[in-house]
Parts: C-alpha cells; sequence; structure tokens
C-alpha cells in the first residue's frame, strides 16, 4: 500500500482510526465470530444450555427443502432482477447517449428512484399491484388473467421482481451511460463512414468494449438482490405465500428474529457470509482490470 | 457528433421520454390518490387529480393523532428519520475522514492490520448477522435509543476508501510545504485537507444521507418502542392492516412523505450525487 511520509507521531495516528476500528470491532467483527461460533451449537428449547455440535446445522439445512427451495427462489429472483435491470437500463443509456439536447432533464428524471426507499417503493407498487382496485389487476382482466399476489406465488414473486427491479435501474443507467460516452468518438466516426448505422455501431463497438461495466454491474446487481430487498419482500409479501418469495436473506430474519432458532440462523448467517465474501473478491478481482480500453 | 440523422434523434426522444413515464409511473397515481377521498378507491384507481387538494397532506402533517396501526404522529416520525439520517451522516464522514488521514499521513504499528480490519466490514452487511448484532446491541442497553440506531451503522469502509484515494493523490510537495512552514498534523488537516475534500465531502453526503434515510431492517431489529419510530418504518406499519378499510390517500401522502428528503436531495446536489455513486465503487 502506497503511503506518504507525511507526520511522525505515535498517538495521534491511533487516536484518529480509534472510532472506526472500535465500531468495527464491536459491532462488525465480533458479531460475525459469534455467528461463526453459534452455527456449531445447538441451545435446548428452554434456551438453558448449549452444546457443540459441529457441523450439524449445516447438515440439517442442507438437508431441510425449505432451505434449498430459498435457494432456489433467491437464485431465480436475483437473475431476473439483475438481467430486467440491466437490459432496461442498457436501452436507455444507449438512447440517451445520442442526445445532445435535454440530458440534463432527462437524467434527473431517470435517476431519483435510487433515493427511494426500499419499503417506499414497495409500499407504492403494492398500490398499483392491489388485486382488488390496482391498476394492474385492471389491465390484466382484459386479457383474462386473475391477477392475485396474496394467494399466487408467482404472481406475488413478479410483484417483487419488479418493484426491486423499478429501484435499480437508475443506477445502472448512470453507469452505463457514463460507459457509453468514454468509448472513443473516432472509432464511431470511423465505422459511420464505413456506412454502418447507430445499431450496428451499438453492437459492434459500443457492447463489446463497454464489457468490464457490464461484469461489474452484474455482480453489484445479484448484490442488490440478494441483500438489499429485503424490505421490499418484508412490505409486500412477508415471504409468502407459502415461502415462494422468502429469499435467503428474509429466512435468516424469519428463522432468527421471529422464529428464534439461534443455531439454525447463525449457520445460514455463516452461509451468506461466504456468499457476500464471494462476491466482494470477484467484484475486487475485477476493478483492478476494470480500464481494459 | 457522428452523423446527422434527425428521424433517428427523434426516436431517442421519444424512447426516453416513455421510460420516463413509466419510471414515474407509480408516482403519479400516487400523487392522484392523495386527492381523492377514501371510497373513491372502491371502483379502482383513479388516474386523475380529486378535488381534495393537498388537505391529507396538511391533514397528516398539522394533526397530532396517528392513523390505522402506525403509533406515532407523522412529524414526530419524520424528526426520528431527520435524526437517524444525519447523525449517521455527520458520524459516518468524520470517522472516515479522520481514519483516511491516519492510515494515509503516518507511519504507526498496527496500520495495515487497522487498513484490512476496516476492509472486512465490506463483507459483513447487516443481513448477514442479524442476530448476533442484535444480541451486542442488548448487552450494550442499546435497544430503543437513538445511539442503537446510528452508531453501529457509522463504520464505512467505502468512505474510508473514497478519502483514502483521494489523500493519495495530493503532492507530497504540499505536505514538506505545509511542515516547513511549521504546520502540525492537525493545522494541515484543518488548514488544507480539510477544504481540499470538500467534493469529495459533499459526493459522500449524498449518498450516506439517502443510506441513513432509508434504513428500514436496523430500526426493525432494535426499535421495539414506538417512540423511535423512523417514517420509512413506519410505512410497513400502515401497509400491515388485516381488516378493516385501507386508507390509501393517507398511505400514499405518507409514502410521498417519506421518499421526498432523499429525492430532493439526490436532485438538487445532482454532481454530487452522480460523483458520490461513481467514486464509491472504485
Amino acid at each position: 500500500m502506497s503511503s506518504h511520509v507525511g507526520f511522525k507521531n505515535k498517538w495521534l495516528p491511533i487516536a484518529l482510526i480509534a472510532p472506526q476500528l472500535l465500531i468495527t470491532l464491536v459491532f462488525f467483527i465480533w458479531p460475525a465470530g459469534q455467528a461463526i461460533v453459534q452455527s456449531t451449537q445447538l441451545e435446548d428449547a428452554f434456551g438453558l444450555s448449549t452444546e457443540f455440535v459441529g457441523l450439524e446445522n449445516f447438515v440439517s439445512l442442507f438437508n431441510d427443502s425449505n432451505y434449498l427451495a430459498s435457494f432456489f427462489t433467491t437464485l431465480q429472483f436475483s437473475i431476473t432482477v439483475a438481467v430486467l435491470a440491466l437490459v432496461s437500463a442498457l436501452i436507455l443509456s444507449a438512447f440517451a447517449e445520442h442526445i445532445t439536447r435535454g440530458t440534463t432533464f432527462y437524467r434527473t428524471f431517470l435517476i431519483w428512484p435510487y433515493a427511494v426507499a426500499p419499503v417506499v417503493a414497495g409500499s407504492l407498487w403494492l398500490f398499483l399491484f392491489d388485486p382488488t382496485i390496482g391498476v394492474v389487476s385492471e389491465m390484466l382482466q382484459w386479457v383474462n388473467v386473475d391477477w392475485d399476489p396474496v394467494l399466487n406465488g408467482s404472481h406475488a414473486m413478479w410483484m417483487v421482481v419488479i418493484t426491486s427491479t423499478w429501484k435499480q435501474i437508475s443506477y445502472n443507467f448512470l453507469f452505463f451511460l457514463a460507459a457509453l460516452q468514454s468509448v472513443p468518438k473516432s472509432l464511431h466516426e470511423a465505422a459511420a463512414i464505413d456506412g454502418s448505422g447507430p445499431i450496428k455501431r451499438f453492437m459492434t463497438i459500443s457492447f463489446p468494449l463497454i464489457s468490464p461495466t457490464s461484469f461489474f454491474l452484474l455482480v453489484v446487481n445479484f448484490v442488490y438482490a440478494f441483500f438489499d430487498t429485503f424490505a421490499v419482500i418484508h412490505a409486500m409479501t412477508q415471504g409468502g405465500p407459502s415461502n415462494s418469495t422468502s429469499t435467503l436473506v428474509y429466512k435468516v430474519y424469519n428463522d432468527g428474529f421471529i422464529g428464534l432458532n439461534l443455531g439454525s440462523s447463525a449457520a445460514q448467517s455463516v452461509i451468506l457470509m461466504a456468499l457476500v465474501a464471494l462476491l466482494t473478491v470477484v467484484q475486487f478481482k475485477y476493478v483492478e482490470k476494470k480500464v481494459a480500453y | 457528433m457522428v452523423e446527422r440523422r434527425p428521424l433517428f434523434k427523434l426516436f431517442c426522444h421519444v424512447i426516453l421520454i416513455f421510460g420516463i413515464l413509466a419510471i414515474a409511473l407509480p408516482v403519479w397515481l400516487a400523487l392522484v390518490a392523495t386527492t381523492h377521498e377514501n371510497n373513491v378507491f372502491a371502483t379502482g384507481t383513479p388516474l386523475w387529480f380529486g378535488d381534495l387538494g393537498l388537505s391529507v397532506f396538511w391533514d397528516l402533517l398539522s394533526s397530532d393523532s396517528s392513523f390505522n396501526n402506525s403509533a406515532l404522529p407523522i412529524t414526530h416520525m419524520l424528526f426520528n428519520s431527520f435524526v437517524m439520517a444525519l447523525t449517521i451522516t455527520l458520524g459516518k464522514l468524520s470517522i472516515s475522514i479522520l481514519s483516511a488521514y491516519a492510515v494515509v499521513f503516518f507511519r504507526f504499528p498496527g496500520r495495515m492490520l487497522a487498513f484490512w480490519m476496516i476492509f472486512f466490514t465490506l463483507m459483513l452487511p447487516v443481513e448477514v448477522r442479524i442476530m448476533p448484532t442484535f444480541e451486542v446491541i442488548t448487552n450494550l442497553n442499546m435497544l430503543n435509543s437513538f445511539s442503537g440506531l446510528t452508531i453501529p451503522l457509522i463504520a464505512s469502509a467505502t468512505a474510508t476508501f473514497l478519502f483514502r484515494q483521494f489523500f493519495l493523490t495530493i503532492p507530497q510537495e504540499l505536505i514538506e510545504a505545509a511542515r516547513i512552514d511549521g504546520a502540525g498534523p492537525i493545522k494541515f488537516f484543518f488548514d488544507i485537507l480539510l477544504p481540499l475534500s470538500r467534493t469529495n465531502i459533499a459526493a459522500l453526503f449524498v449518498i450516506t444521507f439517502i443510506y441513513g434515510w432509508n434504513q428500514y431492517l436496523w430500526p426493525l431489529l432494535i426499535t421495539t418502542d414506538a417512540q423511535y419510530y423512523t417514517i420509512v418504518m413506519g410505512i410497513k406499519q400502515m401497509l400491515g392492516v388485516v381488516d378493516g378499510i385501507v386508507e390509501w390517500n393517507k398511505i400514499m401522502a405518507t409514502t410521498i412523505i417519506a421518499m421526498l428528503p432523499p429525492v430532493v436531495v439526490v436532485i438538487a446536489m445532482q454532481k454530487a450525487f452522480v460523483k458520490g455513486l461513481v467514486d464509491t465503487e472504485k
């Protein structure tokens, strides 16, 4: 790690960094360690004693069809959200790139959903998706679809997917637009002289050149769908109907905080930590090579 | 501009306007809903404004009474949200800039260890350590308090890294010049570093304010006393009506009130926001 040759002082730097380290230790590292310890323990029904059970909690998790189903639900949810949010943002930014007038206007009206809290987004869309009064159910009646997210699992899934996607488009849009604008103009000019139109140029020049950004956004969108959508699900479906929208993070909360199954919840936490660690490593390894062109 | 294609340009504008409208649709319907009496919704969602004007908003903001399941008047929840968001923002910015200063401008034992410990927090979002963190808060007697709501959230690897990146670009000569002129580390920090960091501070302010205002899982875990409910949490309470009449006009008005402060910050400080978003991901 490079650094300045700055000041010589023994205690000042330690005092400066102490508050950050203290909070990190007490509220991050210690609880994470506790989760690892608890994941190897089993508490009796009255919470009076705990015993060491090794990997038993993990084994029972992977034999639990509910947990495996939640894994599958999370994967399905995250892939759909990531693909929808990436594709719609890419389309919008590809067209925005050609615009010379009113760019600030368009940008302003496309980025504000980023500032909306997930639970607020849930509330807004719940109004649209309401089975009796919502606009969506009314429109779906024209095509004879009986919209009922309260009882129908796949309807509920679409509801949380669309809400989560809506919130993520602005983020992707900003990054795609920046990447598209950094593609050298000379390449576009040369291709235009050779007779290729804007769509062909996008497919053969811009899209391949922004692939580092696309990959980076894919990882970020996965992290978002995994961890930041708890509030959407909690507000809209509470994981239901019959667990059809219960993602891994929702399940940790539900099993630990509501169901008070400490050992299992801790084991789930450890698995999630491994997942975030993996995604963080992928993200950082990639960022090193970010400047590809 | 590469070429002149007026029709294609028009097409671009059409697509973008369509995108803007699609994204704004839920807020439009919510805004329209606040201007209607609640019995209107029995026949479906209205698409154009009713004749209540802003009265639903005024009722919510002026009355001390609460409605539905929300246990606290909206103004009180708004106050809680502002206290929480601003404390988190100020706390996060202060401790991050200080630790970045220590890591970049000083050599001290354990410097690398400290750096990696801060890095480690990136991998430990609240969502993955719900129960053990809750236990820590309980043991420290921080349930139902503003300190419990804010302090655990002000540690930040991303903000520290952003300041570190920026500090590394400050030329060595500047420090030497300051030292020759007799400035100590504290004077250097306040008189040179802090003014230079203005744009970075503004960028982080926007990102952190949104982060603090929109917290949901954390207050959900550690507040059981309605006194500490934030407006973002309060919305969930209102949605939780099982029987009885759902007062959509009031719920939508509260939803709009809850989203307004962070949206205003993003739009008013757009440049800082974009910079913050792009820089914190590096």
